[in-house]
């Protein structure tokens, strides 16, 4: 029975994780170098594709529905290479929880580096994990005041900066750049910006662990989704207990475990947890408790790795006495192999799409209000809204026909009946959409619904041929 | 809710339980982080704000209609209004522009053509259906078969003025005498031009029958329709040649067209409609398929 009073709601309890270094945190350096300069660099990359599109290598172009990267260019209807490069991040991150645990939330997550970044400010500005603990607790004072506005500036700045990179994915980077700063930019430009600064400078500055604890579902599903050969940080409680101070220990060398409750991995942990209460949802396995613990380890003489990334198979294993598994056969084991295989299925097909899809297509839609109209001379008319598209960055010239459809004849809204021909040549802008209505007669009698198909033929130089079915019906 | 004072604390993890257990099970009672209450309280003062900003309650035959005054039906009027604004020079231009002058004017041409599509459904569709392709008396606007002649600016002055409005001095007019019913034919004269004007449509061999309405219809007929059944624009006299039948191209129709004459009309939209929006239509019905290019 419990005797304190109950409540309903809780108070965060300030974190304030102490700096440290070791093999992790240079780990951790690496990583949020590399992806901030991702985030921060690419939307400033150029791709010459020619006087006819766009030159930023990476460009989401919503106005004109076009995506960008690099050398291959995504039109809506190919949406499903977005789709797919979806679904391979999703398994990919299956992949990856189930061979290195949460890696992801640990090292690559936005919110961890984001996080990580603020805190480094805080110790430049505020000193390290005591002296932050100090100024938490301190009177509000002049000073107290004027280091927290210091602070929250240098956050607001940070913040400001990543809620503006944002905006150059979806549209020319320098010119828009210079529309920010003239004022001249989009309004839905500025209020991006301005809720993305909010975001990153709450979520970085305060609100912290409580995204990873409360508001993610990413920690659920790795919860699901961590077996006995997932890597987890996992303290070796049977090395540690029973824990004790270094006085102690030293004095009853046989009463005591290795642990000698310094609290450097609580100090260290960005989410403020005790690793030693064993795996749980607030533990993104950033490791930096391993480097505090293999610091401590050293300094008193103890082998490192107390708190150590261990799979379940491999704590038991080492319990019992026995040997763990060599990393390459607990890297490799089924559920790995089978998300690898999916990964990489869905990406090698993507590719092959990618590589052999023609940049040229057409579609028709036939009219269906009236479906068939007969002509003073007894011929049948059906109409086709016919769109081409070219996907290539340069006008080109392309040729429409029908096939198997004898006696047919075309002509477009733009002429009449008396230009029927049997192919319609037109020339379709750079990497846009050309729409013909089109007329298609067929002298006398017939079937009640007859299969053809439009075809299309660049007639230039490199070709490229694309065909529709479609039907051809008459009034019975 | 649990009872607070009654909760069991879980031991493994040290958190109070909810009090209740299914099968040994029980729920823990994890406190909620306080950022969360704030964010509930917040949500209660946005919705007073927005009842009493917006519409919200419903009453016996009304609703709270809220201080700022909005409503979805005065969005769409503002929406319309708007819409009407926008579109109002392109109006004025079609409306300034001749009929004729409009196809050398792609953009104007287009925006006319969209115009009257949207025109077409709001006055037409109830004759015409909404394809234009016409029913039994309604004729089809998407062949090539025109009554008064398929040009834009002919186009343009059948709506103008209509069809056989008695009381309209420019209305299109024309009156094809009841051969049958006036008694100016007899039952079987009117089966032989029948006859006649079936072999020349190419729907039956020739016979004695359509032979004695030739005749006839070199006597009663061919004044308007022409001598060939070539048919007559000026007159509104449909050509009998052809595949396209107005009230159908079957023995018992072309008799009761014949006996009893008929007589199809359309009010004049002139008097309805303003000059860019009966120019609009006139451009839409061109575009379906069967306009024609103006007289030389």
């Amino acid at each position: 029975m419990t005797t304190a009073p109950l409540s309903l709601y809780e108070k965060r309890k300030g974190v304030y994780p102490k700096a440290i270094d070791g093999f992790y945190r240079r780990l951790k350096w690496a990583v949020m170098v590399v992806t901030l300069a991702i985030y921060w660099i690419t939307p400033w990359l150029r791709w010459d594709r020619g006087p006819y599109a766009p030159d930023q290598a990476v460009l989401i172009d919503l106005a004109n529905r076009r995506f960008y990267m690099f050398a291959i260019e995504i039109w809506p209807h190919e949406f499903y290479y977005v789709a797919g490069l979806l679904v391979m991040a999703g398994i990919g991150l299956f992949l990856v929880t189930s061979a290195v645990g949460r890696a992801w939330c640990g090292y690559a997550c936005p919110q961890t580096v984001w996080t990580d970044l603020y805190q480094h400010v805080e110790r430049f500005m505020d000193g390290d994990r005591n002296a932050q603990i100090r100024l938490a607790k301190a009177p509000w004072s002049i000073s107290k005041i004027a280091r927290r506005i210091a602070k929250w500036s240098v956050w607001l700045v940070i913040a400001f900066g990543t809620g503006g990179a944002w905006i150059f994915y979806f549209a020319d980077a320098p010119t828009l750049q210079h529309q920010f700063w003239t004022g001249t930019a989009a309004t839905v430009a500025y209020a991006t910006v301005a809720v993305l600064t909010a975001t990153t400078f709450v979520l970085g500055g305060f609100m912290r662990e409580q995204v990873c604890i409360y508001m993610c579902p990413w920690p659920r599903i790795q919860t699901a989704m961590l077996d006995e050969k997932s890597l987890v940080v996992t303290y070796k409680h049977w090395r540690g207990e029973r824990r004790g101070s270094l006085k102690k220990a030293q004095a009853q060398p046989d009463a005591f475990g290795d642990c000698i409750d310094c609290d450097q991995c609580v100090a260290v942990c960005p989410t403020g947890i005790d690793i030693r209460e064993g795996p749980q949802i607030g533990c993104i396995t950033c490791a930096l408790c391993i480097d505090a613990c293999d610091k401590v380890m050293a300094q008193v003489g103890r082998p490192r790795g107390l708190i150590d990334y261990c799979t379940e198979d491999d704590a038991t294993a080492e319990k019992a006495g026995r040997a763990p598994r060599s990393v390459i056969r607990s890297l490799l084991h089924v559920r790995t192999l089978v998300y690898l295989t999916l990964w990489s299925g869905i990406g090698g097909a993507m590719l092959f799409a990618l590589g052999t899809r023609t940049r040229i297509d057409i579609s028709a839609q036939q009219d269906r209000n009236p479906i068939a109209v007969r002509l003073s001379d007894g011929a049948i008319r059906n109409a086709y809204m016919v769109k081409l598209r070219n996907m290539e960055s340069r006008p080109r010239t392309m040729r429409v026909a029908v096939e198997g459809l004898p006696g047919a004849s075309l002509w477009t809204d733009r002429d009449d009946r008396g230009d029927a021909r049997a192919a319609i040549d037109t020339i379709v802008p750079a990497d846009s959409v050309a729409k013909l209505r089109i007329f298609l007669a067929v002298p006398g009698a017939g079937p009640a619904r007859q299969d053809f198909a439009f075809t299309v033929r660049a007639t230039d130089r490199e070709g490229g041929t694309d065909r529709e079915a479609a039907h051809f019906e008459r009034p019975q | 809710m649990a009872d607070p004072t009654r909760s069991k604390i879980d031991q493994p993890t040290g958190t109070p339980t909810m009090g209740h257990e299914w099968d040994g099970i029980e729920e823990l009672d994890t406190p909620l982080p306080r950022w969360w209450l704030w964010t509930f309280y917040a949500c209660i003062l946005f919705s007073i704000g927005y009842v009493v900003a917006y519409p919200a309650w419903p009453l016996i035959d009304s609703y709270t209609t809220g201080m700022l005054g909005w409503s979805s039906r005065g969005d769409l009027a503002r929406e319309m209004a708007t819409q009407a604004e926008k579109v109002a020079p392109i109006h004025r231009a079609i409306a300034a522009t001749p009929i004729d002058e409009l196809p050398a004017r792609p953009a104007l041409m287009q925006a006319a053509v969209e115009g009257g599509r949207a025109a077409f459904k709001v006055h037409c569709v109830q004759c015409h259906g909404s394809g234009a392709a016409g029913s039994k008396g309604y004729p089809n606007l998407n062949d090539d078969d025109w009554l008064w002649g398929g040009d834009l600016a002919t186009i343009e002055k059948t709506i103008v003025d209509g069809i056989r409005n008695p009381d309209h001095a420019e209305t299109r007019i024309s009156i094809m005498p009841a051969f049958g019913r006036d008694q100016l034919m007899t039952a079987q004269q009117v089966d032989d031009v029948v006859a006649h004007v079936r072999t020349i449509s190419g729907q039956q061999k020739g016979d004695a029958a359509s032979q004695r309405g030739a005749t006839l219809f070199a006597d009663n007929c061919a004044v308007c329709h022409g001598v060939a059944g070539e048919g007559n624009r000026q007159l509104g006299a449909p050509k009998l040649t052809d595949g396209i039948w107005l009230y159908g191209g079957d023995g018992e129709s072309l008799h009761q067209t014949v006996w009893n004459s008929r007589q199809g009309v359309m009010p004049r939209w002139g008097d309805r409609l303003d000059a860019a929006t009966v120019r609009m239509l006139a451009v839409y019905v061109h575009s379906l398929g069967g306009g024609e290019a103006a007289p030389r």
